[in-house]
């Protein structure tokens, strides 16, 4: 495996397999923020504490294998072009922050690219792990064996009372984010997430939009996750979001049936449109790709469309981020360029795809 | 009032933050305002940072009396022995230094942690495995404890009798860990 590997390839492995409530929840994710407990913190560490952290990764956990997540790859910020490490960040396997913070910062990726270990981020480690579909339970207990297995050989920095000491105090305690993606394009289209979401906040969790500027859900797509990291233990932490996600996937089944029962042909001709609008246009900016991509994931799921796999969408989805684009044009790309790219790149994957 | 920045200038920035239903006043001079970033209406939004600067700065200046606090200027002074961070940079930046933060400061975290946790400022979750110790026997033995409280307060005693012994069981296992060290 190599650099390579995670550049070509817009989705990783893992986003191929489906996961369970697919239709609606695209994929959990479980973090966990660590800190070695003898040096200080990124945010006032000198190079040489950087590098020391570094190293233990390098000697430590290189080429190792946890469970099923073999081969760890160790990929250095300062080795990337920023194009590079732009193409990282669409497709998740490290944060912006990290890439904006090359210094002796590194990630180490599974090979399926299921696992992503963030070192020298705003902690000392940042853990993450992916499933495909609604499998919070499955993340969390994967993740923590994960951060067991780290724990043989790093003293964290711990407090019996506080916890896991963090360099955020949003973010100690458990040191846990959990999060789930979700498509509510039914909810959207209501407006019922826009009422929904003050009740959500109230339990400690948060909703966000991704792929847009502020609260703006592009594509229709959400990000639910716990804002409250102290005094509750992980599983109740996911045990809330995990009702919430549950409440949040009945109610956009029964909009979409609703949609469907009052009117269906309006919705197919939404959906038929944008499929159009993917098939044949010459200049598509991020916010309309987005937009019809969601249609067409709707349209799939609800049967209008049968001969395009999700996954395609998927992968479309990170494709068509400026990033990739330019990563596959091997070129830097104005906004202009970059629109005209997306939609020949769009075109030339779903034509692909009719003739199979 | 004075500027709970530098104590000095007069303040006349006058900012009120709403997070969580939790009101938060900030008075700042206009020098202040500006260097400390909370007069940033131009191209930057008001980031999280910015939030917590505001939420680890509440101690300045009494309501009432307009009494500059004695805690407010301890606070300013106290200043972590192992990276080096003072308390007014922790403001700032909203970010602890290093794990040695957290007891330099622990006076002054509880207000915090309940603002952004809800109310919470005690760990209850994972113990790391290898260096938890016996922390996996005290998390255990002050559960039985609430368990305990309960059963009595129930008037459940034969079942409490069990929790009891259990609780006592543990005891020993710690006290034997003490000695053994």
């Amino acid at each position: 495996m190599s650099l390579q590997q995670f550049m070509n390839e817009a989705i990783s492995p893992w986003m191929k397999q489906d996961g369970p409530d697919s239709d609606i929840v695209l994929s959990s994710r479980i973090r966990f923020a660590r800190n070695f407990s003898q040096y200080p913190f990124p945010i006032v560490a000198g190079e040489e504490t950087l590098e020391k952290v570094l190293e233990v990764f390098k000697n430590e956990f290189k080429h190792q294998s946890f469970r099923d997540y073999k081969d760890f790859e160790i990929v250095q910020m300062n080795d990337l072009q920023s194009i590079e490490k732009r193409v990282l960040v669409e497709k998740h396997l490290i944060s912006p922050h990290l890439a904006d913070h090359s210094k002796h910062s590194a990630a180490m990726v599974s090979q399926n690219e299921q696992v992503s270990i963030m070192i020298n981020e705003e902690d000392h480690i940042r853990i993450q792990l992916y499933f495909p579909g609604f499998q919070l339970d499955r993340a969390l207990e994967q993740a923590s064996q994960l951060d067991d297995w780290l724990e043989e050989k790093i003293d964290y920095a711990f407090d019996e009372h506080r916890g896991y000491l963090t360099a955020c105090p949003t973010n100690v305690g458990t040191g846990m984010r959990a999060s789930v993606m979700m498509h509510l394009p039914a909810l959207a289209m209501t407006q019922q997430i826009n009422r929904m979401t003050p009740a959500i906040n109230q339990l400690g969790l948060v909703v966000r939009g991704i792929y847009g500027e502020g609260s703006e859900a592009l594509g229709n797509i959400f990000q639910i996750s716990n804002q409250i990291t102290l005094g509750k233990s992980e599983e109740d932490i996911v045990e809330d979001l995990h009702s919430v996600v549950k409440q949040l996937i009945d109610q956009e089944r029964r909009a979409r049936q609703a949609i469907m029962n009052r009117s269906a042909v309006q919705l197919e001709d939404r959906i038929f449109r944008s499929y159009g609008v993917l098939k044949n246009s010459r200049i598509i900016e991020s916010k309309e790709a987005a937009k019809c991509l969601s249609d067409l994931r709707l349209g799939i799921d609800l049967g209008f469309i049968d001969h395009i796999p999700k996954t395609i969408l998927n992968e479309l989805m990170v494709l068509t981020q400026p990033g990739f684009l330019q990563q596959y044009a091997k070129a830097t790309l104005n906004p202009d360029e970059r629109d005209i790219r997306r939609a020949s790149l769009i075109r030339e994957r779903l034509h692909l795809e009719n003739k199979e | 009032m004075e500027c709970q920045e530098c104590n000095q200038r007069p303040a006349t920035v006058h900012l009120t933050q709403v997070i969580n239903g939790q009101k938060t006043e900030v008075h700042v001079c206009e020098q202040c305002a500006k260097e400390k970033g909370y007069m940033n209406y131009g191209e930057e939004a008001f980031t999280l940072n910015d939030l917590l600067s505001g939420l680890f700065n509440t101690e300045g200046t009494h309501p009432i009396s307009g009494q500059k606090s004695q805690s407010y200027s301890h606070s300013q002074q106290l200043k972590c022995p192992t990276c080096g961070l003072t308390y007014k940079e922790f403001a700032r930046l909203g970010k602890f230094g290093c794990a040695d933060c957290y007891k330099t400061f622990d006076d002054k975290l509880n207000p915090i942690f309940r603002r952004v946790h809800s109310g919470n400022t005690q760990h209850d979750g994972k113990i790391p495995h290898r260096q938890g110790g016996d922390l996996h026997l005290k998390k255990e033995a002050e559960d039985l404890k609430a368990t305990l409280q309960k059963l009595i307060e129930q008037e459940e005693f034969e079942e409490a009798a069990k929790v009891r012994d259990k609780i006592r069981s543990l005891d020993s296992q710690l006290h034997r860990g003490e000695d053994g060290e």
